[in-house]
């Protein structure tokens, strides 16, 4: 029915390929086949975009996969954003794809996802305005050569998409420098006399975690900046399923793990447990749990399984077993010695032991914990 | 046949851009009668919608009148009462045509099947119930949304949007309504071939006979307005005769018709008889509008949210404009619709918040308000009461709840309580009691909030009088005469003093004496007596007259008392647990009431009791002792509470008396020591196997205390086995210099300073 797009070799050894490069050939096909008025600076209309996130079947039968699975609303509302020309910040608990839908948004925007400052507590403004080259600055003086652009700087001045990560762990007065860039677009920089005006199709992505709000709290005046969308976590469990098994056949075809078929049953038994523990109650809503301290997030049980699918390749059999994910499922499940292994006992006591079909499940899960 | 031209309109009810779109065709059209879908009873005062007193959004409401002969005594119940609404907005078609045909001159009347046999009660109709009330169909019928099934059909979530994308949208075009009808005809065509249903036939056939009437009467230009689904069987060529054939014989009731204000959260219509609009204050903005709607909405959205002292700035409101419409952009939408606009508002003006979105939502998508009808209308005279009770009482109805806070010293809000209390008598809860913040008895808290169908229970209730007051005197009467049991009595009287109606109290009164007398069961009286005291004292506060209660009140007390002793002989364990209660609830209300006589005749009564210690049981023996001990009848409690827990009685009887004793509170066994030994001996002393017994009733008597009660009365308890000689801690411990100032501060609070 469809054909997967091909695009260039991927650079040989890379761990882990940029999303420009590991879908260059879907981002090539779209923009063949994207007819629509492309904002100044775009490589692609945002209808393309919004299709390149979402997936969907191009009139030659390119299939474009799904990047983000969950409710087109928020992606429209993302990309709308960035097209008008507004910094767009990303709100959400730790593993509900914050980073991965910025740096797919920046590589489907600019062609280019490499743009990107990371939100420390250690975070200096240098990294967010421009640096020196000391040693140039003490030969020559103050000079053009002697400056050392930042990933937002070079963003202003190619007109492409600057990300930022984790927003909020940066200092406040850190923070603070984007607030010119972002309503003046131009970064001035008094050493030279000269400024760094931003070219179009210049914008921010930012993620922030919801959890860490109250670490450093955006000043309103940054906030009012920023369109903000909230990501949430995935709304039932097929969605869950269907994003862990994604991301598991692609992240284990990149690692080049042996073959393993990630059986589905597997992962929506994780998924489950995810989400039950999540919840603080069983799916069919009849026991209470206590949660744990962890966010137990889709990127989590995405680890989890492929762990368990290196497992399996390496020293199973080859199929993916409950004992391959049991390991990974409590070392993310109790991240509080205490507290935490108490809550899975429970769990595996009430509610995982009285499940005839997740009898093997049991097993394994007893012998780690 | 004759020359006159016959024009049909195909609407959405309640869609904002058909009742733009109509504006505009009936202009262009001229009509001189125009006929529109609705109950044709109420020609007679569609006028009224002229009238600058009539505020929309209001509804036609057709109900059966209660007759005289119906009479407060065969008041039908509720299952048995026919209303229906035609509920109209500012941004209905109707509502447009109407006022369109009134300010034109043209004939402006009503052409559905009438009301009369549309309310016929459901079994003598051949139909089913919900084809008589129009406002309760099932909302996702194809006929009743067409339109939004054609939107579905192209792929739209929202009709309007589907309607302002094909038509607002393309200004020079011709009018929408004649394609409107093609694609209705299609629709109907392949939708339904009418089921078993013979209302809509019925409807149809009405409206065709209407129109040729209207024809015969020598109108020229006739404009009929109608839902699009019904288009097509309009222009149809349908003989007349046929259309007798349907319509003859048709079951018919008695009804009347008015108008009545109504609210926008009952057309959001999430029960009952709502319209299933789902965001009436989007489209009535979206019609009231006169451009721009997005920016308008926005900025007053960003208007609400300051109010709430959210910090929402123009460039705000800006950016959400934008992204607005870029997102309409991105959906291929010519203009940015409530999604577009509401995601802005999340994205932009809430950052991502939840709470400011659903506020939003609440104030502005529904947007409620509540509409007015001129003082002209038919209405019943009790209503008429009301609006003049309103008005001089200074209280506003209001679709939106709001708290009142009412200071019965006051006389005006004295006055408002009352009215408020006789309204819940009428079954009109248009005020709701809230818990009071303040605890003084001079205060009450309401929630008042009108909603439309107290006006179909205030012309129910109209059977009763014609004044809020009579009306609330016949009906405290009626339930006075019909309550099956005392406490009920008890009740309807307490709600007569909140009232005021002291006209039905002496009727209440008598039935209750008579209740009373003849009522055998002291349980019944006991249980009747604190709501009667409560409404003695509570009357002092509102300075209502209460003499025959207190005749009433006198009277029970005495019963009681008298028929005490019978009454408490020989009650298994649940019958005295239940009986505690009583006993405990009449001890209150006489402390309450403060009269001394009652309170010593109690007391004797009480002391009779434990005189005779066998017949009762442990627990009420045990309660009574610990009553009387409180009240300082008794000196020999000690004695009583060995002699009750001594070997001779059985373990389980000793610990339901213990029970009953420490029910209420633990602190006496904390200060009397003697007593606190004789527990502690007692349970010591048990046997083995009686203490396995007695246990689940101590646990039960010592859990019901607070922890710090239970840990004093540990610390007691310890301290005496520690000291096991003199029990206090010895005078030597204390520094009296230190306890000095603590204890002159308790003597100061307690009032002995003085002496």
């Amino acid at each position: 029915m469809t054909e997967p797009a091909t695009g260039d070799p991927l650079p040989a050894g890379v761990l882990r390929p940029h999303a420009e490069q590991e879908y260059a050939g879907e981002l090539a096909r779209l923009a063949e086949h994207d007819d629509r008025p492309r904002p100044p600076g775009w490589r692609l209309s945002p209808w393309a975009v919004t299709t390149y996130l979402l997936g969907g079947e191009l009139p030659d039968g390119t299939a474009i996969a799904p990047k983000y699975v969950g409710r087109r609303r928020l992606m429209e509302v993302a990309v709308a954003t960035l097209a008008t020309d507004r910094a767009l910040l990303l709100l959400g608990v730790p593993g509900t794809a914050k980073t991965w839908v910025s740096e797919h948004l920046a590589a489907a925007i600019s062609g280019d996802s490499t743009l990107l400052v990371q939100g420390t507590a250690g975070t200096a403004e240098e990294a967010i305005r421009y640096g020196w080259n000391y040693a140039r600055l003490l030969a020559e003086g103050p000079s053009e050569k002697a400056l050392v652009e930042s990933p937002l700087m070079r963003a202003m001045r190619l007109g492409a998409v600057a990300r930022i990560e984790e927003l909020t762990r940066m200092p406040s007065d850190v923070q603070d420098t984007l607030i010119t860039v972002l309503s003046e677009k131009t970064l001035p920089v008094p050493e030279l006399n000269t400024e760094v005006q931003a070219r179009k199709g210049f914008t921010v992505i930012a993620t922030a975690n919801d959890r860490d709000r109250g670490v450093n709290e955006l000043s309103s005046a940054l906030r009012r900046r920023f369109n903000t969308v909230v990501l949430p976590l995935p709304d039932t469990v097929e969605d869950e399923v269907d994003i862990v098994a994604r991301r598991v056949d692609r992240i284990g075809a990149s690692l080049e793990l042996p073959q393993a078929p990630a059986g589905l049953e597997e992962i929506r038994r994780v998924v489950t447990v995810f989400r039950e523990l999540r919840s603080g109650l069983t799916a069919d809503g009849r026991t209470k749990l206590k949660s744990p301290s962890g966010t137990l997030s889709t990127a989590e049980a995405i680890s989890v399984i492929t762990s368990g699918l290196a497992l399996a390749a390496h020293f199973g059999d080859g199929v993916l077993r409950a004992a391959d994910v049991a390991g990974g499922l409590v070392g993310a499940v109790v991240q509080d010695p205490v507290s935490d292994r108490v809550v899975w006992q429970e769990y595996l006591e009430a509610v995982v032991r009285d499940r005839p079909e997740w009898r093997d499940f049991y097993r394994a899960c007893r012998e780690v914990s | 046949m004759t020359a006159g031209r016959v024009e049909v309109f195909g609407i959405r009810h309640h869609g904002p851009g058909s009742a733009r779109a109509l504006h505009g065709a009936l202009e262009e059209f001229g009509p001189d009668a125009i006929l529109i879908e609705g109950p044709p009873e109420a020609d007679g005062i569609v006028e009224l919608a002229g009238d600058p007193g009539m505020v929309p959004p209001v509804a036609l409401l057709a109900y059966s009148p209660a007759g005289p002969s119906g009479g407060p005594a065969g008041k039908a119940g509720k299952e048995d009462r026919k209303a229906a609404f035609w509920p109209f907005a500012e941004f209905s078609p109707e509502w447009q045509a109407i006022r369109y045909g009134l300010a034109a001159g043209a004939a402006v009347r009503f052409c559905d099947l009438p009301a009369a046999n549309q309310l016929v009660p459901p079994e003598e109709s051949d139909g089913d119930a919900d084809g008589a009330e129009p406002g309760e169909r099932p909302p996702d019928d194809v006929r009743l949304d067409p339109l939004g099934t054609l939107a579905k059909a192209a792929g739209y979530d929202d009709p309007e949007r589907w309607w302002d994308d094909v038509v607002e949208h393309r200004h020079e075009g011709p009018s929408p309504f004649p394609a409107i009808a093609e694609a209705m005809a299609e629709l109907r065509e392949t939708v339904a071939p009418s089921p078993a249903d013979p209302r809509e036939e019925q409807r149809e056939a009405h409206m065709r006979r209407t129109v040729r009437r209207a024809l015969k009467e020598g109108f020229e230009r006739v404009a009929v307005v109608c839902g699009a689904w019904h288009v097509p069987a309009l222009t149809a060529k349908v003989p007349a005769t046929h259309d007798d054939r349907t319509l003859r014989g048709l079951p018919k009731t008695k009804i009347a018709m008015t108008w009545v204000p109504w609210t926008h959260g009952r057309l959001a219509g999430r029960s009952g008889y709502g319209a299933g609009v789902r965001s009436p204050g989007w489209y009535h903005h979206l019609f009231a509008a006169p451009d721009r709607p997005v920016e308008r909405w926005l900025t007053g959205a960003a208007r609400l949210l300051r109010e709430e002292d959210l910090h929402v700035s123009s460039a705000h409101v800006i950016e959400a404009v934008r992204l607005a419409e870029t997102l309409a952009a991105l959906r291929g939408r010519p203009l940015a619709g409530l999604d577009e606009v509401t995601e802005a508002t999340r994205a932009v003006l809430c950052e991502g918040a939840k709470a400011p979105v659903e506020l939003i939502r609440e104030r502005m998508v529904v947007g409620e308000r509540l509409g007015a009808v001129p003082d002209r209308t038919p209405m019943v005279p009790l209503q008429r009461d009301l609006q003049a009770e309103q008005r001089r009482l200074r209280l506003k109805p209001s679709a939106l709840g709001k708290e009142q806070d009412l200071d019965l010293r006051k006389p005006t809000d004295l006055e408002r309580s009352r009215l408020l209390h006789r309204l819940r008598l009428l079954e009109v809860d248009w005020g709701v009691p809230a818990e009071s913040r303040s605890k003084g008895t001079f205060r009450e808290t309401w929630t008042l909030a009108w909603r439309p169908e107290f006006d179909v229970e205030l012309i129910e209730a109209s059977a009763w009088g014609t004044t809020v007051r009579d009306a609330t005197t016949a009906r405290a009467e009626a339930m006075a005469a019909g309550a099956a049991a005392l406490p009920e009595l008890t009740s309807v009287a307490e709600r007569c003093l909140l009232a005021d109606l002291g006209d039905a109290l002496p009727t209440v009164m008598r039935a209750l004496a008579d209740r009373a007398a003849l009522d055998t069961d002291v349980a019944h009286l006991m249980a009747a007596l604190p709501a009667l005291v409560r409404a003695l004292r509570y009357g002092d506060v509102r300075g209502t007259p209460t003499g025959p209660l207190r005749t009433v009140v006198d009277g029970l007390v005495v019963r009681v008392c008298v028929g005490l002793p019978p009454a408490v002989s020989g009650l298994d364990d649940d019958a005295a647990r239940d009986f505690l209660g009583h006993v405990d609830a009449v001890h209150g209300a006489l402390a309450l009431l403060a009269d001394d006589g009652h309170l010593e005749r109690w007391r004797s009564a009480l002391e009779n009791l434990i005189a005779r210690p066998d017949a009762l049981h442990g627990l009420l023996e045990g309660r009574i002792t610990r009553l009387l001990l409180d009240a300082g009848r008794l000196h020999d409690v000690p004695a009583r509470m060995a002699r009750a827990v001594s070997v001779g009685a059985a373990p389980a009887r000793a610990a339901a008396w213990v029970e009953g004793f420490l029910s209420g509170g633990g602190l006496v066994l904390v200060h009397d020591e003697e007593l606190l030994r004789l527990v502690d001996g007692w349970i010591a002393a048990l046997p083995a196997d009686a203490f396995t017994d007695v246990l689940p009733l101590l646990r039960r008597t010592f859990g019901a205390y607070a922890a710090a009660e239970r840990r004093a009365i540990g610390e007691q308890v310890r301290r005496a086995e520690a000291a096991s000689g003199p029990s206090r801690p010895s005078a030597g411990d204390l520094d009296e210099k230190r306890a000095a100032p603590a204890v002159a501060t308790a003597l100061r609070v307690l009032g002995w300073e003085a002496r």
